[in-house]
């Protein structure tokens, strides 16, 4: 029976500095970075919320927390990964029916979301949090 | 008989169709969002109190919970699936992602259904 494709031989290293990964290798490496990320500040997430819509007095006291710098760190951090997610996880959905498949197209897509991400992250971060 | 080899994660046609419906509910909850949210806060904490205690916004964020929740239980589950191998491990991983997600979806429930 011959070996069944899964089972060839693995690697025996890999040399991570040595690959050399497309655009949107990065961009989807990134993807499943900020999904972790934003699973394991759900809780903070949700404590705002409770926070926002306690009183008017929490409702004021946002401000107060969002001004510590690691708190602005964190929320701006939030910020880029719920966007750069949100952004590559449309270009996930239209690849998937088709759109945008072609190699040219899809590196394409892959930096827009990169830089369309960043952009946005350090345009809303600065209004809403500066 | 064929015998199949799982190589991982990322198997499941279920779990496949179900990351895309709620992350297309996800994304149009969020285009909303992006324009509601800001008007409502500019007239402070009663104007976000009145948008999150619409009818129409409270079944809409209903929704949006439910599929965070379980779109991030597929996403999650095949990060471990991919990276950890000890089956005790992971187990235990898939148990404590389980109890973060169903915790923080039933307190922001509650949240919304308090106002
Ligand atoms: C507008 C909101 C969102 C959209 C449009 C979206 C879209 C997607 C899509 C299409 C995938 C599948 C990617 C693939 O199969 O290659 C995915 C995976 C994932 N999502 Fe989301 N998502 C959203 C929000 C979230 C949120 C809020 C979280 C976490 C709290 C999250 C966590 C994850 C995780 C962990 C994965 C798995 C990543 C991987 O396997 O590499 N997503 N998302």
């Amino acid at each position: 029976m011959p070996e069944p494709a899964a089972r060839k031989q693995r690697p025996k290293y890999l040399n991570l500095m040595a690959i050399r990964l497309p655009v949107a290798g990065y961009a989807s490496i990134l993807h499943r970075l900020s999904g972790a990320g934003m699973f394991l500040m759900l809780p903070f997430l949700v404590w705002l919320l409770q926070m926002s819509l306690s009183s008017p007095e929490g409702f004021q006291s946002l401000g107060a927390v969002a001004a510590h710098p690691l708190v602005k760190l964190i929320l701006l951090g939030l910020l880029w990964a719920y966007l750069h997610h949100f952004c590559m996880g449309i270009r996930v959905l239209l690849i998937d029916v088709h759109v945008g498949v072609e190699k040219s197209a899809a590196n394409a897509s892959a930096k827009a979301v990169l830089v369309v991400s960043v952009a946005l992250a350090v345009i809303l971060g600065g209004a809403l949090l500066w | 008989m064929v015998k199949r080899v799982v190589v991982g994660a990322h198997y499941g046609l279920k779990d496949w169709l179900v990351q895309r419906v709620t992350a297309l509910l996800m994304a149009l909850y969020t285009l909303f969002m992006m324009v509601a949210a800001p008007l409502a806060a500019a007239g402070g904490y009663e104007g976000w109190r009145g948008l999150m205690s619409h009818g129409v916004v409270q079944f809409a964020t209903f929704l949006f919970i439910v599929s965070l929740a379980y779109h991030a239980w597929i996403g999650v589950r095949d990060i471990w699936m991919d990276y950890v191998k000890p089956v005790g491990v992971r187990l235990a991983l898939h148990v404590a992602t389980l109890v973060v997600l169903v915790g923080c979806a039933g307190w922001a429930v509650q949240i919304l259904w308090r106002l």
